[in-house]
């Protein structure tokens, strides 16, 4: 008798979309000669001091559990990390938890603070697991979209005409991904405002912090009145090159994080000994390296978004973050065709715009984690294949779709 | 001397592949081309960037097989010009390709470079051995080149392990 699993799976888990980006890994993938804007991820191999610790940490047998929160050491660096970088105050003690990867303090923050029905604003486009991780804790994700003419930024007004009386959070993600856009002081506080007035909590995804260009960076937490309702959210991934560490955390008033803690305790207990030994090292004596990727990242930045305009794909010169947003309207493409296209003419790989929310399509997410010796040739390329559309006719073009 | 950070960059850039054209250094700092100009040839008269060497791996170029050796230098220093007048002497000698003047058990390091051991040798016994003043020699010969001047020369370091499209 075969079984039909159908039966046998989690509604909620069966109903959960798939990650519009797996379709085209499948494709790019299995083709040779790539270059890849693509990944959402540094080029950069963690620094050499912070991979060193931790080969001695696990040479000298740190291979048991520690804390759940994380190692004491740790949270009282990353708590003077915090003060450092972003002037917020948190006690290493009770308001820090040190995680697998950001993503996870995301599931913590949403399954500590949802009950069935809520609903948490997600401003789109954005990362493609905000929307799932909202539905799995039991809330209702209620998807905003931005524009492409107010630079991806998201307005009072929009989030006002989104509130309802369900409403209990809202999800910022400042520098963002896809889009790279990167929010300043006053416009947070324009957020604020709405986020006091209809008393709601913010979850703070400032994961790509340390790499915003044109400003100083203000995380949410920093803005008056807002730090009894943040959860905030960061990590080791993007601003130390730390991707395959999953190493992130949170900071929270404490009566969030006793709540977290204790689904932490039960669902993964800790993350890895040896690995923040060598976060705490990170922390200490890392700042000249992330300060020369940082510098790195901004020339491509520069570079890229340059091309891409020459080219007549209009791009918005984004703050922050690793990614670029520009529109490919004009070649009359959608923008899941003008990938397939581009990867199968030229071999580039990008990732669709509608991966990460319907406001994206019309765009293409190019991600300049990549030498600039490559990003030339890319940029190149992708000249070339507009090209070829240019001297498409309308007929040629129906083809292509 | 205090460099900006526009100067920073460029020297950044450069130190990485003195062949990126004016143009795509402008697009990634932000400037003009003329600026861009302006600044290289300030830091180029300022001796801050002192040349544009191509690093050559001449091994793998048959018949061009060359042997390296570095020679530590033990000198007696002359009154009132001390190390520097030997120092020229050897620095004059074509196969000389650097020279430092060290502290610790001896006093010159000579980088030589020939097509043989043997050449070397003779280089050392008749040329270096008999420089007034020099008091002794001691030659190692180096076997392999895992890294020079900040580049790895084999190895896999800069391979991409990343997957082609993550989120």
């Amino acid at each position: 008798m075969s079984m039909n699993y159908q039966n046998y799976l989690s509604k909620t888990a069966i109903d959960i979309e798939p990650s519009g980006i797996r379709k085209f890994f499948d494709l790019a993938a299995s083709m040779e000669g790539v270059i890849s804007l693509g990944v959402g991820e540094p080029d950069f191999v963690t620094p050499w001091n912070i991979r060193e610790v931790a080969m001695e940490a696990l040479q000298d047998g740190y291979t048991s559990y520690t804390a759940n929160a994380g190692l004491l050491e740790l949270r009282e660096e990353i708590t003077a990390y915090l003060k450092r970088k972003f002037h917020v105050d948190y006690r290493a003690e009770d308001q820090v938890i040190v995680t697998v990867g950001a993503s996870q303090s995301l599931d913590l923050a949403f399954r500590a603070i949802l009950n069935p029905g809520d609903e948490v604003l997600v401003i789109e486009p954005a990362f493609v697991s905000y929307a799932s991780l909202v539905t799995l804790a039991g809330g209702v994700p209620v998807r905003i979209a931005t524009k492409e003419e107010n630079g991806f930024k998201i307005t009072p007004e929009q989030l006002e005409a989104a509130i309802t009386d369900k409403t209990k959070a809202i999800l910022l993600c400042s520098p963002n991904n896809p889009t790279g856009t990167c929010l300043n002081k006053d416009e947070l506080t324009e957020i604020a405002n709405v986020v006091l007035k209809h008393d709601l909590l913010v979850v703070s995804d400032e994961i790509y912090a340390e790499l915003a260009y044109d400003q100083e960076y203000t995380s949410f937490a920093a803005i008056p009145g807002m730090y009894e309702r943040t959860i905030l959210i960061n990590g080791f991934s993007k601003g130390f090159a730390m991707t395959g560490w999953r190493l992130g955390f949170l900071s929270a008033p404490s009566e969030f994080i006793s709540v977290m803690i204790k689904i932490y305790q039960y669902t993964t207990m800790c993350a890895p000994y040896m690995l923040q030994i060598g976060a705490i090292e990170a922390l200490r004596n890392s700042s000249d390296h992330v300060e020369k990727m940082k510098q790195n990242y901004w020339r491509r930045r520069n570079f890229t978004v340059q091309s891409l305009n020459k080219i007549g794909l209009d791009c918005h010169t984004p703050g922050g973050a690793f990614y670029v947003f520009p529109s490919i309207k004009k070649t009359g493409l959608t923008s899941e065709q003008f990938a397939e296209e581009l990867l199968q003419q030229e071999k580039v790989a990008v990732v669709p715009g509608n991966a990460f929310g319907a406001s994206g399509e019309g765009y293409i997410r190019c991600s300049y984690a990549t030498s600039i010796e490559q990003l030339q040739e890319a940029m190149n390329r992708i000249g070339r294949f507009t090209k070829s559309l240019e001297g498409k006719t309308s007929q040629e073009l129906e083809k292509v779709k | 001397m205090k460099l900006n950070n526009e100067e920073l960059n460029i020297l950044s850039i450069l130190e990485e592949n003195h062949k990126v054209s004016t143009e795509a250094i402008a697009m990634q700092l932000q400037t003009s081309e003329e600026n861009v100009t302006k600044l290289i040839k300030k830091l180029e008269d300022e001796k801050i960037i002192v040349s544009y060497p191509t690093l050559i791996d001449w091994n793998k170029i048959e018949g061009n097989e060359t042997v390296v050796a570095m020679i530590d230098v033990k000198v007696t220093p002359q009154r009132n010009v001390g190390f520097n007048e030997v120092a020229e002497q050897i620095y004059r000698y074509p196969e000389v390709t650097s020279l430092y003047l060290m502290s610790g058990t001896y006093d010159l390091s000579v980088t030589v470079e020939g097509k043989t051991m043997k050449e070397i040798a003779l280089f050392v016994s008749n040329k270096l051995a008999s420089i007034e003043n020099v008091v002794s020699t001691t030659t190692h010969f180096m076997l392999k080149k895992y890294k020079h001047d900040g580049v790895i020369v084999e190895g896999n370091d800069d391979k991409d392990r990343r997957m082609v499209i993550s989120p």
